[in-house]
């Protein structure tokens, strides 16, 4: 039997984002139950546990993909599954980075923002390469670069969307310390203008102050 | 609104037709399915003329359904459906958008072959123009429905073969609607009457096929 230890709970009054309850069922059996976290802008929550104890799949309920068995999701006081408001301002970055080995990393990230109703300009998504550190790979197809390189130009998404909510799965993976220590930076400027961001990692996430951590399993 | 959708098309077509292989296999299928018809039932004209709607139009079929089982295969592998589904338009118009970039990629190949297949096989004048046009309104009924079989198939070991299973049966009534009404034009018969029929099925297809192709990538995501 799984159980959850909520450290995550805090704040007075409505939160931005509000877990109540969740249960999530896979395969006839319970992953967790009795989640139920709350997070206001500026915080992260980092969700920690063994391999299996559901990580991912309560990354996908908060998202709508997965339906919890149990439990609702509040975003802004509404529930997610009754108002879409909060897919429109959230930002899902898997562990399947769904990135195009056909397409340029430059055009990956013109088809992710047009999928979501963005507009940039080519600059602004050349310069945003260039910072994730893909500069003279912009028109490589992803199938020739490393999977450092493919994950970085998928976490490229998140610096040029205005979305609030960051929800990362294993963003670290792949990543060498340099953008390991880049991810945190960016995270921490995300939270410092009022982003909320939940992940998930093997390793811990140093130099957050505003974090909570929510242990499944 | 807009916009997103014309995002996905666009990137769809431009994957299918870069990728290229996709293409040039349905179209290659195509044209030897058609050709295995007068190597086996021989070469006499009169026979292969009757022959000719319904060998083009099994063979469109059998091409259509060849590819289907990619269209959201590629997508569901990489991450990129959860995306999809995170999109701010409804998932059916989506899948929408999947399947007529579907179609103008390896559909629309099929419809502008099929007078030069057709002639081949012996028809002639409007029999010409109604075996293309029958194509065009027919085949995107096979997409939609192939759509709903990609979806439900999705994930599934060996999915290709089951897809085909369940949607050849509903392949029926277009392949019926589309061979008849180039038979209907050799015999001088009234073609108009099946286009008619087509055009509903058509037009009962595309609001209905993607409601069920959203509601199974729904299941297959969860």
């Amino acid at each position: 039997m799984l159980q959850s230890m909520d450290t995550a709970t805090g704040g007075i009054g409505e939160a931005v984002l509000d877990a109540r309850d969740l249960c999530c069922r896979r395969g006839g059996k319970d992953l967790f139950s009795g989640v139920g976290f709350r997070l206001d802008p500026g915080s992260l929550l980092f969700v920690r546990g063994q391999n299996g104890c559901g990580k991912t799949t309560l990354l996908r309920t908060l998202c709508g993909l997965t339906r919890p068995a149990r439990g609702a999701i509040h975003w802004r006081g509404r529930r997610i599954d009754q108002d879409d408001a909060a897919t429109r301002e959230l930002l899902y970055v898997g562990h399947r980075e769904a990135v195009k080995d056909e397409l340029t990393p430059l055009e990956n990230l013109e088809v992710h923002a047009g999928l979501r109703g963005e507009r940039h300009d080519e600059a602004a998504r050349e310069d945003v390469l260039v910072r994730v550190g893909l500069a003279g790979y912009e028109d490589v197809p992803v199938r020739f670069l490393s999977q450092g390189q493919r994950r970085r130009s998928a976490l490229a998404r998140l610096l040029l969307s205005p979305a609030t909510l960051w929800i990362l799965d294993e963003p670290y993976n792949a990543l060498d310390r340099g953008a390991v220590g880049w991810l945190t930076g960016v995270m921490r400027d995300h939270l410092a203008h009022g982003g909320m961001v939940v992940a998930t990692s093997h390793q811990p996430i140093e130099g957050i102050r505003d974090q909570r951590t929510l242990e499944l399993g | 609104m807009g916009r997103a959708l014309w995002t996905l098309l666009r990137r769809d077509v431009s994957l299918i037709v870069t990728r290229r292989q996709d293409v040039l296999t349905v179209v290659a299928f195509f044209v030897i399915v058609i050709t295995l018809f007068p190597l086996a039932v021989g070469p006499e004209p009169e026979i292969l003329r009757e022959l000719a709607p319904g060998a083009v139009w099994v063979a469109a079929a059998l091409a259509s359904l060849l590819s289907l089982d990619r269209l959201f295969a590629d997508d569901w592998r990489d991450g990129t459906l959860e995306q999809l589904a995170l999109v701010p338009q409804p998932l059916a118009l989506v899948a929408l958008a999947k399947v007529l970039a579907h179609w103008l990629a390896l559909g629309l190949p099929l419809v502008l072959l099929s007078p030069m297949l057709g002639y081949s096989l012996g028809l002639r004048g409007a029999e010409l123009l109604v075996l293309p046009a029958s194509l065009a309104l027919g085949t995107p009924v096979l997409g939609l429905l192939g759509g709903i079989g990609a979806a439900l198939t999705l994930g599934v070991r060996g999915g290709g073969a089951l897809m085909a299973l369940l949607i050849l049966p509903l392949f029926v009534p277009v392949l019926i609607l589309g061979s008849g009404a180039v038979s209907q034009v050799m015999h001088g018969g009234d073609f108009l009457s099946h286009f008619y029929l087509l055009g509903a099925l058509l037009a009962v297809a595309v609001p209905l096929a993607p409601l069920a192709v959203a509601a199974a990538l729904r299941i297959a995501l969860d």
